[in-house]
């Protein structure tokens, strides 16, 4: 699948983005190196998921820096982010509701495929060759996260926890390097749980790295390499998993929360 | 193509030549093949809406305004400058997609009512042109003795003959936007419509994607528009005001707008409505149209062509 992945490092400096009087994003500085699973983790309203949105390019930060090998990011539209090699999915499932569960990972081989209007109009040869790689690469993907049986379905169709695996698999068909998966676990039961966790695996073996927002401790410190914590838009907190457990600031940041402490 | 497409278009093709049989041979019903023309010069426009509010999700008000630049365009360089009217009709294609493309850059970034308002705009504004440029467009009177086609020197003087260009061009648009439906164009669109942000994730272009759509719709409006120029013979505002774009959009809700064959069916049956069957309410055809629209609506929102796979299966069952 992702054969020719050189790797790619994500830095991210002094990042800030407010909405209106909400500092969501108060100078976060960190990196990610490839080939790691790294969880970033933190009460709600940390900024976890505008986090997402600002490296993605949902919108601009307000200030600070991204870059990408040392390219800087920050301020590029989301198509130009995908490009680059950077892939998600989202907290709140964002499948294509009314296409066909292929058609939604077909949309991820967008940026892989270029036939144009004329070409497609016409079904010129070169355009049904593509479009014959791309159900191809689809049906692959969809394999990988274990949805071939979905594939005529429609997306909207499915349960919530498939819904997020669709997500996987159209983040994956663009050939990431890089992929961002926020709360993927989130409504997925023990069984399920599992079943992402050895995903995650399978993507890391792929050659691709993976940042994870996660609420589920017990997944975040099963798989992670690194995990950073967020509180009120800073950081708060990095290390390996063993360092996060026992670090006072991570578990003070949780008092707050009802959260269950026998696993930290 | 799916195979269901395939046989609805031999469907199509087999009513379309058995059509003018029938109706040349039955005098009460001979009319019809004029009738026939009309419905395939909306059908070209509304196979365009179709693309742009069906699949991209983009709604358009202003569409009677490219059908009116085709035709203009047309009527204008054909009577006043003598040009062949095949070049004439390029022309319009030209000047239509021009103005689609600095209509469309800046109101496709506006979502919903405000994208309405915007084309709606743009329609009046158009229509007024038409209107008051006197000396260009013979203002509200307009202009007639606009020439008719040929083909390889053999012009098309009967019913018979603009039927079948007409019809050969839907047949022809038809095939071109099923296959643009059933590629990564189509799926590109489809996806802007249910998620913009999870499709400019993907990386697809997703402005960019909705002005081309835009472009490509107004482009086939404007064909519409020289083929009726040229059939009609002379043309007048009144045929491109902001009623015409209501009722085109009326047209695409009906038939039902997720699927282009849907347009193709609330065109005709909207158009024979309004040229035939409605005749006993004078003016007030278009509170009928309203009515219509408002059932559909309420009680069938994926149009009248959603009909037609639940009575294929009660016919299967017998
Ligand atoms: N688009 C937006 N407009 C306005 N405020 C926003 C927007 N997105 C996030 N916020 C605010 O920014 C802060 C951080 O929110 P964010 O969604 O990033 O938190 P999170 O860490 O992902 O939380 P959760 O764990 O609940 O998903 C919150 O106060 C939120 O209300
Ligand atoms: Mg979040």
């Amino acid at each position: 699948m992702n054969t020719e992945s050189s790797p790619l490092f994500l830095h991210v400096e002094n990042l800030q983005k407010s909405f209106g009087g909400v500092q969501a994003l108060k100078g976060l500085s960190f990196k990610v190196s490839p080939g790691i699973i790294k969880a970033i983790i933190g009460p709600n309203g940390a900024g976890k998921t505008t986090l997402f949105n600002v490296i993605t390019g949902v919108f601009p930060p307000n200030g600070g820096a991204i870059a990408l090998n040392g390219m800087s990011i920050e301020g590029c539209k989301a198509r130009e982010i995908a490009r680059l090699g950077v892939s998600r999915t989202f907290q709140n499932v964002e499948v294509f509701g009314r296409m066909t569960v292929l058609e939604n990972v077909m949309v991820g081989r967008h940026i892989q495929s270029r036939a144009g209007i004329i070409s497609t109009g016409l079904r010129l040869v070169g355009m049904r060759r593509e479009e014959r790689q791309i159900r191809e690469s689809a049906m692959q993907h969809l394999a990988f996260v274990g949805l071939e049986n979905r594939a005529t379905e429609l997306a909207a169709n499915l349960p919530l926890g498939e819904q997020k695996l669709l997500e996987v698999a159209r983040a994956l068909a663009t050939d990431p390097k890089i992929l961002l998966l926020d709360e993927p676990a989130g409504g997925l039961n023990t069984r399920e749980t599992e079943g992402l966790a050895a995903l995650i695996h399978r993507i890391l073996e792929q050659g691709i790295t993976v940042v994870l927002v996660e609420h589920d401790m017990n997944l975040v410190m099963d798989i992670s390499d690194e995990i950073m914590v967020m509180n009120f838009g800073e950081k708060i907190a990095e290390g390996k998993p063993k360092q996060i457990k026992n670090d006072p600031l991570v578990i003070e940041a949780y008092l707050g929360e009802e959260v269950d402490y026998s696993d930290l | 193509m799916q195979s269901s497409n395939r046989k609805a278009l031999l469907g199509l093709t087999l009513f379309l030549i058995l059509f003018p049989v029938v109706a040349m041979n039955v005098s009460a019903i001979g009319h019809y093949l004029d009738i026939m023309i009309f419905v395939g010069i909306y059908c070209l426009i509304n196979m365009g809406l179709s693309l742009l509010m069906g699949y991209a999700g983009q709604i358009s008000l202003g569409h009677a305004a490219f059908f009116g630049l085709g035709a203009y365009t047309s009527g204008i360089l054909c009577t006043k400058f003598s040009m062949s009217p095949w070049l004439a009709m390029v022309a319009g294609v030209g000047i239509t997609a021009l103005v689609a493309y600095i209509v469309g850059v800046p109101s496709l970034k506006l979502k919903g009512h405000y994208l309405a308002m915007a084309t709606l705009g743009f329609g009046v504004i158009v229509h007024i042109f038409f209107n008051e440029e006197v000396s260009l467009t013979g203002g509200p009177s307009g202009f007639s003795d606009i020439p008719g086609l040929s083909i390889l020197g053999f012009s098309l003087n009967s019913d018979l003959s603009y039927y079948i260009l007409v019809w050969f061009l839907v047949l022809l648009t038809l095939i071109f936007s099923l296959n643009v439906i059933h590629s990564r164009i189509g799926r590109a669109l489809r996806s802007l419509h249910d998620s913009e942000l999870a499709a400019d994730a993907m990386g697809v272009e997703t402005s960019r994607y909705k002005v081309m759509i835009f472009v490509l719709s107004a482009v086939y409006a404007s064909v519409a528009g020289s083929l009726y120029t040229h059939y009609v013979g002379f043309l007048s505002p009144s045929s491109f005001d902001f009623f015409l774009s209501i009722k085109l959009v009326m047209m695409v809700v009906v038939g039902g707008m997720h699927n282009i064959w849907g347009a193709l069916l609330g065109t005709w049956l909207l158009t024979f409505l309004g040229n035939e069957w409605l005749h006993v309410f004078h003016d007030f055809d278009i509170l009928v149209y309203g009515a219509i629209l408002l059932a559909v609506v309420m009680f069938l929102p994926d149009g009248l062509v959603h009909l037609v796979p639940r009575m294929s299966r009660v016919w299967k069952r017998g």
